[in-house]
């Protein structure tokens, strides 16, 4: 479904991404794990069209899309919620969850999909004239994937859903985000959090400095003392 | 209280046209964190073009006064919204990613060149607005006199504000525009355009200057090439009363000052009138930063 091939990104004079390959298959959940800076969130940024590579190609169904700018990439069924959220705080939730649904022209759909994030996310229904920027941190993470889930894509860009959120609200992100799943989305979620995003993920891949260093099935990349021991630690989740 | 009344209306048409300049600034710098200081001047351009307009077509011999006042006012308006498109291409588009300076002196630049293209084009002498077009006649409220084209200038900029506020706030597109301006790569991640949204806000804003430029040629009758640069910093000043970058902050922030200068004017000293209008500008920047309505608080220019 995803294709990324020798995908190279510069800021400025500064090189970040080395050659980058990695695919994902419909259906599945591939996450990214690796530590601060390694390029995970470039990687993301440049498949959702924000940041130009300098080299490589990006396919998604076989269309090259390393050249579309980022708001032509949406109506090809890709979103992201991105890092930090960057939910609109001065706009409602309501108007928040409309934006997503920004390029959809179908609005039997959007009422369809606007359904079932509310039933996801219970919490955002009772919070929908409410102000993005008053919600507390989980509910925040909520709307930010809601809102990517409103043009009904079909490949889903998560990065690092959990971060600042308590255990139990990282719990219930992680249940929803198998449910967005098994409703038909692919998932590719970046994460700080490698126990929780590998239990969760049917492949992954590890990152270092700009390069992809392993490759493997998320079991697998459990078990692997390497992995272990530079992103699991003890006493985790 | 005759000359309280004259003086509160005199003020708020006066302030309805400083709210309609002040949007200009206040939409922009919504978007784009740009003071966009030649938009003076496309106000001065607007007074121009509806002056042109008004003496070459003749309309308002066609359809009559009033009509033909508003059909010119709304030409007047989509040519200086297209010249707005057109300066943020040349001026501002090139130094997008530059640093935020670079923009600021691009700005100032701009501003030089349209007020002296306008000076090359019609003259450095003050022209003068036909005289008549709309009812000299005076109406009385509660016995007090208030001259229609007072009520005309003052309505006409709500019914804008109105429109306005209402195509920003239940709009599609208006959503849009304001969640371009709080976070541009956001929107685009919800499949907006955001080039296309600054274009628009520079067609929106400019055409907002246009039409108070038409309304001060109508108002006072007279109107020169320097006169972008004295209105647009009083709009300016109420751009940042109502706090810059909010909406109905440019429209509070203009009808206020537009007041505030107006009684000062008449009870402190005629002389004194932009003083006092600055001092509001520095009271304010001491007292609030952010503005009456505003809760960012502004960045450096």
């Amino acid at each position: 479904m995803l294709e990324v091939k020798n995908l190279h990104v510069s800021y400025g004079n500064v090189q970040v991404l080395h050659g980058i390959e990695l695919s994902v298959d419909q259906g599945e959940i591939v996450t990214l794990l690796g530590a601060n800076g390694a390029g995970k969130s470039t990687t993301l940024n440049t498949i959702c069209g924000l940041v130009r590579p300098t080299d490589g190609e990006i396919r998604f169904d076989g269309e090259a899309i390393h050249k579309l700018p980022a708001f032509k990439i949406v109506s090809r069924k890709i979103t992201q919620a991105p890092e930090g959220r960057r939910i609109f705080g001065t706009l409602t939730v309501q108007e928040n969850l409309d934006l997503g649904a920004f390029t959809s022209r179908n609005q039997h759909r959007v009422k369809k999909s606007l359904e079932w994030i509310l039933e996801l996310f219970p919490r955002l229904a009772e919070r929908r004239d409410q102000l993005a920027g008053t919600l507390s941190g989980g509910e925040q993470q909520m709307l930010a994937i809601g809102r990517a889930l409103m043009s009904n894509p079909r490949l889903l860009l998560l990065d690092e859903p959990s971060l600042g959120l308590a255990p139990v609200l990282v719990r219930q992100i992680f249940k929803t985000i198998r449910q967005i799943n098994e409703a038909g989305v692919t998932v590719v979620l970046v994460e700080q959090n490698a126990r929780v995003a590998l239990k969760l993920a049917n492949r992954g891949y590890v990152m270092e400095v700009g390069h992809i260093v392993m490759a493997d099935s998320a079991p697998a990349l459990l078990e692997n003392p390497d992995v272990v021991q530079a992103y699991l630690g003890a006493g985790d989740l | 209280m005759e000359q309280f009344f004259t003086q509160l209306t005199n003020g708020l048409a006066v302030g309805g046209i400083y709210a309609l300049i002040a949007l200009g600034y206040t939409m922009v710098y919504g978007v784009l964190k740009l003071i966009n200081f030649a938009h003076g001047d496309l106000f001065t351009i607007g007074a121009y073009l509806g002056l042109t307009l008004l003496t070459s077509l003749a309309l308002t011999d066609h359809i009559g006064g009033l009509a033909g006042v508003l059909l010119l006012a709304v030409m007047a308006m989509g040519l200086v919204g297209i010249i707005g498109i057109l300066l943020d291409r040349a001026a501002y588009k090139p130094l997008r990613t530059s640093p935020r300076l670079s923009a600021v002196v691009s700005a100032l630049g701009a501003s030089i060149v349209l007020s002296n293209t306008v000076m090359l084009v019609y003259g450095p002498s003050t022209r003068v607005y036909p005289q008549g077009l709309l009812p000299s006649q005076v109406f009385y409220i509660f016995g007090l006199p208030v001259p229609v084209m007072r009520f005309v200038i003052l309505a006409a900029s709500i019914v804008l504000m109105i429109g306005l506020y209402v195509f920003i706030q239940r709009t599609k597109i208006g959503t849009a525009i304001r969640a371009a301006a709080i976070d541009q790569d956001a929107a685009r991640l919800m499949g907006i355009n955001v080039d296309r949204v600054i274009m628009l806000v520079f067609f929106i804003g400019p055409a907002l200057g246009g039409a108070a430029g038409v309304m001060v040629g109508l108002y006072y009758g007279q109107i020169t090439f320097t006169m972008g640069w004295t209105y647009g910093l009083k709009a300016f000043t109420a751009a940042i009363l109502g706090g810059i970058g909010n909406i109905p902050g440019a429209m509070v922030g203009g009808l206020l000052l537009g007041v505030i200068e107006a009684l000062g004017a008449t009870y402190i000293s005629m002389a004194w009138k932009d003083a006092i209008a600055f001092f509001v500008l520095i009271l304010i920047l001491i007292v609030r930063p952010t503005g009456l309505l505003g809760e960012r608080v502004a960045e450096k220019i």
